[in-house]
């Protein structure tokens, strides 16, 4: 049987992670080709049930990701979008979520290696955990 | 209670306020809230043990706004749902009359919410240990515990958005669940709506909810939800330092950030 390729969908903010994982583009880095991503204006903007959405669709894992502190295009949206992570992760563990899903980093425009390096190292961690098969029973339910 | 009746008969006959919101005896051994609007039906006001419905849930219904200026008889929990919209700007002081009572049942004299501010921040706002228990409690199990917990706990769960209904900080006229286009949260009452909608809903309340347990109270099939944004409470509190209905200014803890906020799980 085909070793497992997780799905892993990536939320990005436009101004720093998505010229980020240009970069790697261009300076030729090779990295895991799981992962699928969306370019939105902000980490500010990425909504939590963004992240659902994602999980609902059959990712087996997401990456949120945008500007280091301190760096952000509209001041300090990556500040607000931390404190809405926090809080998020500590939901989703009360609630028995497996938080080893759900990674968060900071990759700035300069960061092409750091990009290609978060990618893979999810990419590997989540095929050792395999399906996302807690969420994705649940998710049938909508289909079926 | 004499206190009480009292009160609401002289705001009533002065004219001050057009409606008092208070709690009066239901069918069998049940409490219902009661809305007085005649001086001499002051004598169905009552207050014990029983009475611990979030009144302040009123306060924001048409119907109810119709009345005209009402009264509400508002314990700790009340108090700091009223302190919360008036926050949000949900509420202002000449709205209503505040008709605070103590947990030993007293009248207390809180005119206005800058009174009902001094008041609450005086008392203590630590979980009692019972209430501390019941999240350790769940802490404690490991998370595929916790997962299969709350997925039999959710298995119950119609949809019947009793939750949002008793809840006085639920107040959005078209709240996200409503939303179909897209559709964040699924309708449909299967194990993954029932997931989304109780994620949503606590955080939709986080850094907001005043653990009245309401929402739990109005379960018809007792999902523990209240845990859910008692939890989120307690971590607003323990990572930010603020608790919500303390003060009529806005900190919602959400709403603002300070670039020292403690993470360790961003890369």
């Amino acid at each position: 049987m085909a070793e497992f390729e997780p799905k892993i969908v990536a939320f990005v903010c436009n101004w720093c992670t998505y010229a980020g994982a240009d970069l790697t583009g261009t300076s030729r880095i090779k990295y895991a080709h799981n992962v699928r991503m969306i370019r939105l204006p902000c980490t500010g903007r990425i909504d939590f049930m963004l992240l659902l959405k994602a999980f609902a669709r059959g990712a087996d894992g997401v990456i949120v990701s945008g500007c280091h502190p301190g760096d952000c295009h509209y001041t300090a949206g990556n500040y607000h979008a931390r404190r809405r992570w926090i809080l998020f992760r500590q939901l989703l563990d009360f609630l028995g979520f497996d938080t080893q899903r759900l990674h968060f980093a900071w990759v700035s425009a300069a960061e092409g290696a750091k990009w290609a390096e978060t990618v893979n190292s999810v990419v590997e961690e989540v095929r050792r955990l395999g399906p996302f098969q807690n969420y994705q029973q649940l998710a049938r339910a909508g289909i079926e | 209670m004499d206190q009480l009746r009292k009160k609401a008969r002289e705001l009533l006959e002065s004219g001050a306020v057009k409606t008092v919101i208070g709690y009066g005896e239901g069918s069998g051994k049940a409490v219902r809230a009661v809305f007085i609007r005649q001086p001499e039906q002051t004598e169905k006001l009552i207050l014990d043990e029983r009475c611990r419905q979030n009144l302040a849930v009123y306060l924001l219904k048409p119907e109810v706004k119709n009345l005209g200026k009402p009264a509400v008889v508002a314990r700790l929990p009340v108090l700091r749902s009223i302190l919360e919209l008036a926050a949000e700007s949900q509420l202002a002081d000449e709205q209503m009359v505040i008709l605070g009572i103590s947990p030993d049942g007293q009248l207390l004299d809180l005119a206005g919410l800058k009174a009902v501010a001094d008041y609450v921040s005086a008392q203590s706002l630590e979980l009692p240990p019972p209430e501390r228990e019941q999240l350790e409690q769940i802490e404690k199990k490991s998370p595929a515990e916790r997962w299969n917990f709350w997925q039999e706990e959710f298995s119950r769960c119609v949809k019947c958005y009793a939750c949002r209904a008793s809840c006085p900080l639920c107040y959005c006229s078209r709240c996200a669940v409503e939303c179909n286009q897209p559709q964040w949260i699924s309708s449909a009452s299967h194990a993954r709506g029932n997931l989304e909608w109780h994620l949503v809903r606590a955080m939709h309340l986080a850094g907001r909810c005043v653990n009245c347990g309401d929402c739990a109270r109005a379960c018809p099939v007792g999902i523990p939800l209240n845990l859910l944004t008692r939890k989120l409470g307690e971590e607003v509190f323990k990572d930010f330092g603020l608790r919500a209905g303390t003060t009529p200014e806005l900190k919602y803890a959400l709403a603002t950030f300070l670039p020292e906020d403690q993470e360790d799980f961003i890369r």
